[in-house]
C-alpha cells in the first residue's frame, strides 16, 4: 500500500468526470429554471410514466434474451479446447471493434422492407411458399421500425457484456468441486443445478448489470431501429436538453429518477447473489 | 439546413473533421508559414452545410485559422451556447432561433463597415422579421420546405399537405423527428399559422399527428436522404435544396410545394456575445458573402443563395428554378418560423411527448 498515490490520476479523473457531474445532476434536478429550490421537476413527471414503462420493459426483455443466448454459449465455451475458446472469444469481441452506431446502421439495411433479409428470402422464393401455405399475400416481413427491432439492437450490441463475465466465472470454477459432486453420486444435471449454476450466478449478475443499464438508457436505437416512434427514457432526457423548451432541470430530474430505480433494482438483485463470492456488482 | 447526422454520427463526423482539419493545417503552413499570428476564428455551423474547400481558401487568403464545428439542430446549438459549453465567434442559426437569441441578449451587434459584401445580399432578405433592423445577422442560405415524393410509388401529382396524411400510403410516409417542424406540417394542413400560440390549435395539430402516426414509416431528420434515395419510403417533407441533392441520386423523386403554404427559412451568420475574436468573425462573415465563396457553397449544397452576384453566376437552369429562387406569388404564400413564447415552447415539448407516447 506504499504506492497508493499511483491511483491518484484515476481518483482525480473520477472526481472530475463522475462525481462532479453527478452532483450537478442532483443540483439541477432540485432547482427550477429561475434557480430556486423546488420539487416541481419531480411532481410534473407523471406524464412521462409511460416512457419509463417502455424503457424498462424493452431493457428487461433484452436482458432476458441475452441471458438465454449468452449463458449456454458461455457454459459450453468454457468446456471447449483452448483453441476453440480463443477463436470464439475473438469472434465475440470482433464487432465491438467497430463503432456502435455503424453497427446499428448496418442493422437498418439488414432489417429494411427492401433489406438484405427480405431480398434473400424473396430471391429463394420463400414468400411464394409462405403465401401458398398461409393464403396470405406478402412480399416482405416488416421488421424495421418496430419495438422488436429495438430489442434486437440492444441484444446484438450488448450480448458480449453478458457472455464475457459468465464465461470468466464458469471458467474459474475448480474442476475438483465438480468431480467431488460426481464422486458423491450427483447426475450431470444435478451437478449443473446444485454446483455450476449457483457458482456462476455472480457472473450472471454482472452480465445483467452490464446489459440492462446501457439498454435502459439507450437513445439512438429507438430512433434508428424503432423509427423514432417509441419514446424511451434516453430520448426523453435528450429532448429536455436539445428540444424546444431547453429544460435541463427536468432532464436532470428524469435522469436522477432513472438512476435511483436502476440502483434499487440492482440492490434487490444483489440480495439474491449474497453469500456467493465476489458479487460486488455495484 | 438539416443535412447533418451530427448527433448520430458524431464519431465519424468528428473523425472526418479532424482529418479535414489536419489537411487544412498542412496546406496552410506550406503556403505561408508566417501567418499564425493572425489568430483564429471559431465557427459553428450546421453539419454538411458548406464546401469545406472554402475554409481552406479563407485560411490561405487571410492567414486566419478556422476552427470549424457543426451542430445538428438550432436547439442543440442553443443549448451549447446557453451552457457556456464553448466559445464561438460565428454561429449560423435559423431565423426563429436568431430572434430568440436577440431577445435573450446572446448576440453581438455587427459592425457592417467590416462587412462590405453585405451590399450584395438580396434586398428582400434584408431587415427580416427575425432581425428587423438588421443589426445582428447576415443571411447565409435560405430555402423552402415542401413534399418530396417518389413518382414510381405515387401515381397522382400531389399539390397539398394532404398527401402526408393519405391512408393509401400507409407505411411509406416519413415525418420530421422534431416538434417544431412536425407540428408545423399539421398546422399548415389545418390552415393555421406556424407561429400560433393558441393552445387549442396546437393540440388540434397534434391530434392530427396522432391520427397520422400509424401511417408514418418513421420519424426522421437526415435519415430521409437514404430512405428517399433508396426508395424505401415514398413521401417525406424536407427542404428543396436537399431534394435537389436527393434527386441527383434518385431521378424518380419529385418536389411539391403545398398550396396551403409552406415554410421559408433563412439561416444567417451571427456573432455570439461570448465571441473572443469579433474582428476575425466579421472578416469571416464578409468572406462568406464573397461571390467566389457563395458560388462554391451554393454548388455544393444547393440551397438558395442570398447573394445577387452568385445568382448571376449560376447556371440559368438553377437560377431560373422557380422553387430555388421563387417569385412573389410563391413567396406570398410562405411563412417563416418566429420565436415562440416560453409557455408555447413548453407546450410543444409536452404535446410532442404525447404524440411519441401514443400507440401506433
Amino acid at each position: 500500500m506504499k504506492n497508493k498515490w499511483l491511483a491518484a490520476p484515476y481518483v482525480v479523473w473520477m472526481a472530475i468526470f463522475v462525481v462532479a457531474p453527478l452532483i450537478l445532476v442532483v443540483v439541477f434536478a432540485f432547482t427550477g429554471q429561475d434557480g430556486s429550490v423546488t420539487l416541481d421537476n419531480f411532481s410534473n413527471m407523471g406524464t412521462y410514466v409511460p416512457a419509463f414503462w417502455h424503457s424498462f420493459g424493452l431493457a428487461i426483455a433484452a436482458t432476458l434474451i441475452c441471458i438465454l443466448i449468452g449463458y449456454p454459449l458461455a457454459y459450453f465455451l468454457s468446456r471447449e479446447k483452448l483453441m476453440v475458446r480463443k477463436v470464439a472469444m475473438m469472434l465475440i469481441m470482433l464487432p465491438m471493434w467497430m463503432n456502435f452506431l455503424l453497427r446499428t446502421y448496418a442493422w437498418m439495411s439488414i432489417l429494411d422492407d427492401n433489406g438484405l433479409i427480405n431480398q434473400f428470402l424473396s430471391s429463394i422464393g420463400f414468400f411464394n411458399v409462405w403465401n401458398a401455405i398461409f393464403g396470405t399475400n406478402i412480399q416482405f416481413f416488416h421488421m424495421i421500425n418496430t419495438q422488436g427491432a429495438i430489442v434486437l439492437g440492444m441484444v446484438y450490441n450488448f450480448l458480449p457484456f453478458m457472455v464475457l463475465p459468465i464465461f470468466s466465472v464458469i471458467d474459474k470454477i475448480d474442476p475438483k468441486v465438480i468431480e467431488a459432486a460426481q464422486d458423491l453420486g450427483a447426475s450431470s444435471s444435478m451437478v449443473f443445478r446444485k454446483v455450476i449454476f449457483p457458482l456462476s450466478l455472480p457472473g450472471v449478475l454482472s452480465g445483467v448489470t452490464m446489459v440492462f443499464i446501457p439498454s435502459v438508457s439507450t437513445f439512438a436505437l429507438s430512433r434508428l431501429l424503432g423509427g423514432g416512434k417509441t419514446l424511451l427514457l434516453g430520448d426523453l432526457i435528450e429532448m429536455q436538453f436539445l428540444g424546444n423548451a431547453y429544460n435541463p432541470h427536468l432532464g436532470s430530474a428524469i435522469a436522477l429518477v432513472m438512476m435511483v430505480i436502476v440502483l434499487v433494482m440492482m440492490a434487490i438483485m444483489n440480495r439474491f447473489g449474497e453469500g456467493e463470492e465476489g458479487v460486488a456488482v455495484l | 439546413m438539416k443535412k447533418s447526422l451530427a448527433l448520430l454520427t458524431t464519431s465519424a463526423l468528428s473523425l472526418s473533421l479532424v482529418l479535414a482539419g489536419c489537411g487544412g493545417d498542412a496546406t496552410g503552413e506550406a503556403k505561408d508559414p508566417g501567418t499564425a499570428d493572425k489568430g483564429v476564428v471559431n465557427v459553428y455551423n450546421w453539419g454538411v452545410y458548406i464546401d469545406e474547400s472554402v475554409l481552406e481558401d479563407f485560411e490561405a487568403e487571410t492567414g486566419i485559422k478556422v476552427n470549424y464545428d457543426t451542430f445538428e439542430s438550432n436547439e442543440s446549438m442553443y443549448g451549447v451556447l446557453k451552457n457556456d459549453g464553448a466559445s464561438y465567434d460565428v454561429v449560423i442559426p435559423s431565423d426563429y432561433m436568431i430572434s430568440r437569441m436577440i431577445e435573450e441578449d446572446m448576440l453581438e451587434p455587427l459592425n457592417f463597415d467590416n462587412i462590405p459584401n453585405f451590399a450584395d445580399i438580396d434586398p428582400a432578405l434584408k431587415n427580416p422579421d427575425y432581425d428587423p433592423e438588421n443589426q445582428y445577422s447576415v443571411p447565409y442560405m435560405w430555402g423552402l420546405l415542401g413534399v418530396i415524393y417518389n413518382t414510381s410509388m405515387v401515381d397522382e401529382t400531389p399539390t397539398s399537405w394532404d398527401i402526408m396524411f393519405d391512408e393509401d400510403y400507409a407505411g411509406q410516409i416519413l415525418m420530421f423527428n422534431n416538434s417544431r417542424d412536425a407540428i408545423g406540417v399539421a398546422l399548415k394542413q389545418l390552415g393555421y399559422s406556424y407561429n400560433t400560440t393558441d393552445e387549442a390549435q396546437i393540440k388540434e395539430a397534434v391530434d392530427l399527428l396522432i391520427q397520422q402516426k400509424p401511417l408514418v414509416q418513421s420519424y426522421v431528420m437526415d435519415e430521409i436522404f437514404e430512405k428517399m434515395q433508396s426508395g424505401s419510403a415514398a413521401i417525406g417533407a424536407y427542404y428543396y435544396g436537399d431534394y435537389l441533392t436527393m434527386a441527383e441520386v434518385n431521378p424518380d423523386l419529385a418536389f411539391c410545394l403545398p398550396e396551403e403554404g409552406t415554410n421559408l427559412y433563412v439561416d444567417a451568420m451571427c456573432i455570439p456575445k461570448s465571441a473572443e475574436n469579433k474582428e476575425n468573425a466579421e472578416i469571416f462573415i464578409n468572406y462568406m458573402c464573397s461571390t467566389a465563396a457563395g458560388l462554391k457553397n451554393c454548388e455544393e449544397i444547393w440551397y438558395s443563395s442570398p447573394l445577387l452576384s452568385v445568382r448571376e453566376e449560376l447556371d440559368p437552369e438553377v437560377s431560373g428554378d422557380p422553387y430555388a429562387y421563387p417569385d412573389e406569388s410563391i413567396l406570398a404564400n410562405c411563412e417563416s418560423f418566429k420565436n415562440l413564447p416560453a409557455e408555447t415552447l413548453a407546450l410543444y415539448d409536452s404535446e410532442w411527448t404525447r404524440l411519441m407516447l401514443a400507440s401506433n
